[in-house]
């Protein structure tokens, strides 16, 4: 009991301390701790869902960008937090409307299908705008400042990694592992698949839509073909990849280097950036495919077995 | 109308022509290979680009492109396939393996075209007149690559239900485990397939560069389209690629002509979703087996 206690106290005062660093920094530095934190709510987020069950969803950008498009429509007309809560509203819809078509489908259909969703979601809203409402592009003015903005990403990177704890102790996290593991063991063992996998993918999804309208006001200009960017989607996968989707804290591990590296490389080898960016997915799926927590783990293991032997 | 089926269906023998590669990769070589449309734009920027510096017209270009694909995937297949197949043996992760792997591989070969080629589209005007067919007047690149595309696959079809080495291929998409009891060597056949698929996405990239604009960021809606025929058509069956996709070329087309040009992704992921949902293991697709 004592050491739950300690260990709240712990990431209370870690909180503190991640939300009063903007204060110290400039602008700048305030700018990449805030990218950071979204990326780190970004990728644990996502390995909510695609961890344990092991369906790799592509369709971050897809959620990330209904929440910027939310924003963009609706900050003029709304207050600030009822453009939040429509955002989310916005993407559970969606998110259950896809989970309800495509989860039952075996993995790699799932997999084309995320892939496809968000170039699909792009093409209607440019329909739509061209169509409907006659503009393409839209400007966000929302009295919101990079602080704020961070404070927003860090409460709901905090909270996405309280979730991720709170269902790996549950029965929910259970469930999880078992169908990761084999999913006709699962079913046999009575587990309800579908609705352990849509209320995790629309929990994810929901957490991503919010980012991406917390983070829209950085832009300021929001057209299609920036907020549906494929390579966030991307990003996403490789930081949790590379911390290990499986492990708590493993997204939020890979999402810290890995954006840093990324800010470097697009600063220093903007036209080269596509290449090594992909050079490095492949370097990541060969030497590390569980995570670099799970490959510490396993050569601390092995260490600790060697030990015992001698 | 007659002008708009024949469009269609000169599209759909291209798509027919790149899914049937596609269901060579995944269900022969079991690889999942989200790359696939970027090899095929890249083809036609091979195309471009030997007719407008070289003067070598697209038809000759298939005789270095085709080849030059060929080896391509082959390597490919060996540096970076082969290790994932052995780790998988024991995991069964192939599947999501080579779907990441090939991902990276997407993006080197984009970032690659965008430095190169840059990010505009292009085009180059080869046999661009009006052909009459049946009162409709059809552009001659088109109706060429069609005439294209149905060599290709007839002799394709023919070699690979004809012959005693298309049998082969064929056996290891029936049944992987039987195979090697019958003396067939997977890991070689699986190369094969898996360098003719990346041969076919680079003759579909070829044929499209006849007669449409491209860019290298197009790739990804390539692959998109090939995978839903895949998909649509059943996994590892020619035929079904081929149908279903003539058919996605003339819906597509229908759509672009009598609703709105903007709306042809979303159609065709309507029909993907349909098909899926009625017929989960595809149109032409055994019972569903997984």
């Amino acid at each position: 009991m004592t050491r739950t206690i300690l260990v709240s106290i712990l990431v209370v005062l870690g909180l503190a301390a991640l939300a009063w660093m903007p204060t110290q920094l400039g602008a700048y530095g305030v700018g990449l701790l805030l990218g950071m934190t979204g990326y780190v709510a970004l990728a644990s987020a996502w390995a909510l869902f695609s961890g344990p069950t092991r369906y790799v969803s592509l369709a971050t950008v897809a959620f990330f960008g209904i929440g910027a498009y939310t924003v963009a429509v609706l900050s003029e007309t709304l207050p600030y937090w009822a453009v939040l809560m429509a955002a989310a509203a916005i993407g559970l819809a969606v998110a259950l409307i896809v989970g309800l078509a495509t989860l039952r489908l075996a993995g790699v259909y799932f997999v084309i299908f995320t892939f496809g969703l968000a170039e699909l979601i792009r093409q209607l809203v440019t329909w739509y705008e061209v169509n409907i409402t006659g503009t393409l592009g839209r400007y966000i003015f929302l009295p919101i400042t990079a602080e704020q903005i961070y404070w927003q990403l860090l409460a709901i990177a905090a909270v996405t990694i309280a979730i991720g704890w709170l269902i790996s102790r549950s029965r929910l996290g259970l469930a999880l592992k078992v169908i990761g593991d084999d999913e006709t063991v699962a079913a046999h063992t009575g587990i309800n698949i579908a609705g352990v996998k849509l209320a995790l993918f629309a929990v994810s999804a929901t957490i991503i839509t919010l980012v991406g309208a917390i983070q829209a006001p950085r832009w300021t200009y929001v057209e299609p073909s920036i907020v549906f960017n494929p390579t966030i989607s991307f990003l996403t996968l490789i930081m949790a990849l590379l911390g290990g989707a499986n492990r708590l804290w493993g997204p939020a591990l890979g999402a810290i280097p890995l954006f840093l590296l990324f800010e470097w490389l697009s600063a220093n080898f903007p036209n080269h950036y596509s290449i090594i960016l992909g050079l490095l997915f492949i370097a990541i799926v060969f030497v590390v495919p569980r995570g670099v927590l799970a490959g510490v783990e396993d050569g601390w293991k092995h260490l600790k077995r060697r030990g015992e032997a001698a | 109308m007659i002008a708009t089926l024949i469009t269609g269906l000169v599209l759909g023998g291209t798509y027919a022509l790149v899914a049937m590669g596609l269901t060579l990769q995944y269900g022969i070589s079991r690889i999942m290979n989200l790359a696939y449309g970027e090899i095929l734009i890249f083809a036609a920027f091979a195309a471009f680009l030997l007719f407008s510096t070289f003067g070598i017209n697209p038809i000759l270009g298939l005789g270095i492109i085709l080849p030059a694909a060929f080896a391509f995937g082959y390597v490919i297949y060996g540096v970076m396939m082969r290790p994932l197949v052995t780790r998988s043996k024991k995991s069964g992760t192939l599947e999501v393996d080579s779907i990441l792997a090939t991902f990276g591989l997407l993006f080197v070969i984009q970032g690659v075209m965008l430095v190169t080629f840059g990010s505009n589209y292009t085009s180059y005007s080869f046999l661009n007149t009006g052909i009459n067919v049946l009162g409709a007047n059809v552009a001659a690149n088109r109706l060429l690559a069609f005439a294209l595309a149905v060599i290709i696959g007839a002799t394709l079809f023919t070699v690979l239900t004809r012959t005693r080495w298309g049998t082969t291929i064929r056996a290891i998409a029936v049944n992987l485990d039987a195979a090697p009891l019958v003396g067939i060597d997977v890991n070689r056949t699986a190369r094969f397939a898996f360098a003719l698929g990346t041969m076919l996405a680079a003759s579909g990239g070829v044929m499209i560069s006849m007669y449409q604009t491209f860019n290298a960021s197009m790739g990804v809606v390539f692959t998109m389209k090939a995978l839903v025929i895949v998909i649509m058509g059943g996994l590892g069956n020619l035929m079904g690629a081929l149908i279903a996709g003539l058919l996605l070329g003339v819906v597509e087309t229908l759509v672009a002509t009598y609703v709105d040009p903007g709306l042809t992704l979303a159609a065709t992921y309507c029909l993907f979703l349909v098909v899926l949902l009625w017929k989960p293991a595809g149109l032409f697709g055994k019972a569903a087996g997984r």
